[in-house]
C-alpha cells in the first residue's frame, strides 16, 4: 500500500543523506522525496512516499526513528489527511490544439504560467492522481517535459507535527 | 575557563571522560591530536600494526567491560582500513567511538591527499557519525559522540575531525560538558507497565514456556535479573551465539545454544514451546531457521530496547520496549505480586520431555585414536582454564567449537563476533581484554585461516606485552567453508584449502613469543597447563585437529528448528 510518511528531522548537513541512505540500505522504495526548513530554522520537513507492506512500513518508520537526527515523525496514510504535488508541465501547443489544452488546464484548475508560440507552460498543483489524469487527458504526443516536486502532506484538523 | 588547541581539547576531552587506553595509528591528518597525546601520560596509546586490529581491541574491551571503546586513526586508509572493525561493532551493538583524522576543511571536496569521505563511507554500519565544524565545538561533540555510543542500543560512532580543527597555536575556551542534549533521540527507560503485566500473565499461563536469551542482555548487564526470573519459574534458558554466559553455562535449567549450531534440546524445546520469552534477542537468520516454519505453537513475548528488532522478522505478541534489566526486574516483582505460579504439572511434564531429548542426544562427537579433535581441545581448554578464562574466538568451525564446549557461567567473557563474522576479530579482540584485565587467562580461539587475517599483531604484543593465549585449531582448512562444500557441493573443496602454511611455532618466536605444536592426544592437557602457567608470556599453541570434523548439530536449511543434521550420517 502506498503511504505517505511526513518526518520532522535536524536541518543539518548530512541528515537527508542519513535517511535516502537507509532506503537503499534496507531495500525500501522512495517514490517521490520532497523537503525543505521550515518556520522554525533549525528543523526539516520531509515527505517521502513509499509502499509496503504493513511490515515493511512498520520497519520504514521504526528506522527511521533510530535514526539520531529524526526529531519525530508521522504515518499520515493512517488519518484523514491533505497531499498535494506542483506540476510544471511543458506542452506543445499549436493550432487548434492551443484552445483545446487551455480547456483542459481550465477543467484542472491549472495555469499557463509561460506562453510562445508554439508552447504552453501549465502549472498545476493537486494530489498525485490529478496529476497523473492531467497527463493522460492532455495525451502523452504533446507533452515536452514534466517537472513534479513529490509529495508534500499535512494532517487534517488539530493533529500537527511538531516538537 | 581555560584556552586549549583542538588537538589538546580533543585529549584532555578524553582525560575528562575517564578514558584510559585509546587504540590507533598516526597519519597526516592525525598527527597534531598525536602531538597532543605525546604531551601527557593520562591517556595511554596503543600503536596497533593495522588499523583494523584497533577496532577489534577497542571492541574486545568494550564487550568485556561493556563501557564503551576509543580508536584515533588518521584520514584516508586509516580511516577505511577500520571499517570492517566498525561493521562487526554496529552488527552486535558494541559502543565505540572512532576518531578519525580528516584532511583541513579547506580542501575537502577537492580529492585532496589521503582525502575519503568517512562520513558517507561508514555510514551505513555507525550508530551515527559526525564532523567536527569548528574547534569550539569539540567537547559538546565528543560528549554526544559516547553518550550516543553507549546508550540505549549500543553501537559505534565516528567523529570525523579535519586537520585544521586541531591547529596548534589557535586555542579556544574549554570547559567539560557534564551532559548532553539531544531533543532528537531518547532511548525507552522503561517498558510499558501494562504490556509487561500481559506478559507476566501470559509466563503464568505457559504450559510449555521457554527463555530465549540474547546479546542484549549481556550488552544491558540484566545477567542476575535473567538468573532469578528463571530461576523463580524454573523455566528452561536457552540462548543466542552473543548472549552465553548471561545465565550459567552449568545451570540444570540451561539448554545450550540455539540456532544453526545449537543443542539438539534447546533447538526441540523452542519448537516445541507455548510460550517464548525473547529477551534482548532478534530472531536472526541464524536462530529461526525459515521463518514461516518457525515455532508453530508458541505465542511470543519480545523484549528489547530497540523497537526495530521487535516483530522484524518474527512478529511478536507481545512487544515490550525497554531496557532488559529494567524490564526484568519489573517482571520478577509482579510474579512475587501475584504469587502466580505456573501449573506445575505440566512444566514437570514439560520438564520430564526434555530430560528425554537430553537423553537422546547431548553434545557430543566422536573421539578418534591418534587425531585430536577440536572439540577435545575446548573440553581441555575449558579444564585448564577452570571455565573461568576470557575467550575471544575468530569465526569458523573453530567458533562454533568454542561456543558449544566452554560453558560460560559469567557474561561478557566469551566474545566473538555474531553479526558480521569477522575472521581476524579474536586475537586483537584478546589483546583489548588483556590489557584491561592483566590478571585474567584471555585465549583467543582461532583457526589458522582467521589467525592470519591479523597475525601482524603479534608485534604489538610484544611492544606492551600482552600475553594472550593463542588456540590455534589448525585444520589446515578453511574448515566452515570446507563443511558446506561437503555438505552441499559434493566435497568440491573450491579454495578452502591453504597449501604452504607458516610454521606457527616460529613465527611466534619471530615476533619474541612461545610457540608450541601439539599433535598428540596425550600432549594435549599438559602443554595447555605449561602454557597457562606462563603467566607472563604470549603462548601461540598451533594444535593439529582432524581436519575432516564437521560441527553437530546443524539445522537443516530452509527447515524449522527442529529439522537437523546431529552427525554427518544422521537427520531428525
Ligand atoms: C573476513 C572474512 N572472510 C571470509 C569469511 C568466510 N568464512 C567463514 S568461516 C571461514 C573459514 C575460516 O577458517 P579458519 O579460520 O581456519 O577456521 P575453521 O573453520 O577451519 O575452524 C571463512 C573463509 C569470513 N567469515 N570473514
Ligand atoms: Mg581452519
Amino acid at each position: 500500500m502506498r503511504r505517505i510518511i511526513s518526518v520532522l528531522l535536524e536541518n543539518e548537513p548530512g541528515a537527508l543523506s542519513r535517511v535516502v541512505g537507509l532506503f537503499s540500505q534496507r531495500n525500501y522504495n522512495i517514490e517521490t522525496l520532497t523537503v525543505a526548513p521550515t518556520e522554525d530554522e533549525t528543523l526539516s520537513r520531509l515527505t517521502v512516499t513509499t509502499s509496503g507492506s504493513d511490515k515493511v512500513i512498520e520497519q520504514i518508520t521504526k528506522q527511521l526513528n533510530k535514526l539520531i537526527e529524526v526529531v519525530k515523525l508521522v504515518d499520515l496514510t493512517e488519518g484523514a489527511h491533505i497531499e498535494r504535488e506542483l506540476m510544471l508541465i511543458k506542452l506543445k501547443a499549436t493550432g487548434a490544439q492551443r484552445a483545446e489544452i487551455k480547456r483542459t488546464v481550465d477543467i484542472f484548475r491549472g495555469q499557463i504560467v509561460d506562453v510562445t508560440s508554439t508552447v504552453y507552460t501549465v502549472q498545476l498543483t493537486g494530489d498525485s492522481d490529478k496529476l497523473d489524469a492531467f497527463i493522460q487527458a492532455i495525451g502523452a504526443t504533446a507533452v515536452l517535459e514534466v517537472v513534479r516536486s513529490g509529495v508534500s502532506g499535512i494532517a487534517r484538523g488539530e493533529k500537527v507535527l511538531s516538537i | 575557563m581555560e584556552l586549549l588547541s583542538g588537538a589538546d581539547m580533543i585529549v584532555r576531552f578524553l582525560q575528562d571522560e575517564g578514558i584510559e587506553y585509546i587504540y590507533g595509528y598516526p597519519g597526516g591528518a592525525a598527527l597534531h591530536i598525536y602531538d597532543a597525546l605525546f604531551r601527557q601520560d593520562k591517556v595511554k596509546h596503543i600503536l596497533v600494526r593495522h588499523e583494523q586490529a584497533a577496532v577489534h581491541m577497542a571492541d574486545g574491551y568494550a564487550r568485556a567491560t561493556g563501557k564503551p571503546g576509543t580508536v584515533l586513526v588518521t584520514s584516508g586508509p586509516g580511516a577505511t582500513n577500520t571499517v570492517t572493525g566498525i561493521a562487526t561493532a554496529f552488527m552486535d551493538s558494541i559502543p565505540m567511538v572512532i576518531l578519525c583524522g580528516q584532511v583541513a576543511s579547506t580542501l575537502i571536496g577537492e580529492d585532496a591527499f589521503q582525502e575519503t569521505d568517512m562520513i558517507g563511507v561508514s555510514r551505513p554500519v555507525v550508530k551515527h557519525n559526525m564532523t567536527i565544524r569548528h574547534p569550539e565545538e569539540i567537547p559538546e561533540v565528543l560528549k554526544k559522540a559516547y553518550y550516543i555510543a553507549a546508550s540505549g542500543r549500543p553501537g559505534p560512532v565516528v567523529v570525523d575531525i579535519p586537520k585544521d580543527m586541531t591547529t596548534p597555536n589557535e586555542r579556544y575556551e574549554y570547559a567539560f560538558p557534564r551532559k548532553v542534549k539531544l531533543r532528537s533521540y531518547n532511548p525507552a527507560v522503561r517498558g510499558h507497565a501494562g504490556q509487561i503485566k500481559k506478559a507476566v500473565d501470559m509466563l503464568l499461563a505457559a504450559r510449555r514456556p521457554v527463555i530465549y536469551s540474547g546479546g542484549g542482555v549481556v550488552l544491558g548487564g540484566a545477567s542476575a535479573e535473567l538468573k532469578e526470573l528463571a530461576h523463580n519459574l524454573n523455566f528452561p534458558v536457552t540462548s543466542t551465539l552473543m548472549g552465553l554466559g548471561a545465565f550459567p553455562g552449568t545451570d540444570r535449567q540451561f539448554l545450550g545454544m540455539l540456532g544453526m549450531h545449537g543443542s539438539y534440546e534447546a533447538n526441540m524445546v523452542m519448537h516445541h514451546a507455548d510460550l517464548i520469552l525473547a529477551i534482548g534477542a532478534r530472531f536472526d537468520d541464524r536462530v529461526t531457521n525459515a521463518t514461516e516454519k518457525f515455532c508453530p505453537g508458541a505465542r511470543i513475548v519480545h523484549v528489547d530496547i530497540d523497537p526495530a528488532s521487535i516483530s522484524k522478522t518474527i512478529d511478536a505478541d507481545v512487544p515490550i520496549v525497554g531496557p532488559v534489566d529494567s524490564v526484568l526486574k519489573e517482571m520478577i516483582a509482579l510474579l512475587k505480586e501475584s504469587k502466580g505460579k505456573p501449573d506445575q504439572d505440566a512444566l514437570n511434564a514439560w520438564w520430564k520431555q526434555i530430560g528425554e531429548w537430553r537423553a537422546f542426544h547431548g553434545m557430543r562427537y566422536e573421539t578418534g585414536e591418534k587425531l585430536l579433535k577440536p572439540q577435545q581441545v575446548i573440553e581441555a581448554l575449558y579444564k585448564v582454564t577452570g571455565g573461568k578464562a576470557f575467550v575471544t574466538s575468530d569465526v569458523g568451525q573453530h567458533q562454533m567449537f568454542a561456543a558449544q564446549y566452554y560453558k560460560f557461567d559469567k557474561p561478557n567473557r566469551w566474545i566473538n563476533s555474531g553479526g558480521l563474522g569477522t575472521m581476524g576479530f579474536g586475537f586483537p579482540a584478546a589483546m583489548g581484554v588483556k590489557l584491561n584485565f592483566p590478571d585474567e587467562d584471555v585465549v583467543c580461539v582461532t583457526g589458522e585461516g582467521s589467525i592470519q587475517m591479523n597475525i601482524q599483531e603479534l608485534s604489538t604484543c610484544k611492544q606492551y606485552d600482552l600475553p594472550v593465549k593463542i588456540v590455534n585449531l589448525n585444520n589446515q582448512s578453511l574448515g566452515m567453508v570446507r563443511q558446506w562444500q561437503d555438505m552441499n557441493y559434493e566435497s568440491r573443496h573450491s579454495h578452502s584449502y591453504m597449501k604452504s602454511l607458516p610454521d606457527f611455532v616460529k613465527l611466534a618466536e619471530a615476533y619474541g613469543h612461545v610457540g608450541m605444536k601439539i599433535e598428540r592426544i596425550e600432549d594435549l592437557e599438559p602443554m595447555l597447563e605449561k602454557a597457562f602457567a606462563m603467566k607472563d608470556k604470549l603462548v601461540f599453541l598451533d594444535i593439529y585437529v582432524d581436519p575432516y570434523e564437521h560441527v553437530y548439530p546443524m539445522q537443516v536449511a530452509r527447515g524449522s528448528m527442529k529439522d537437523m543434521w546431529l552427525s554427518k550420517t544422521e537427520r531428525v
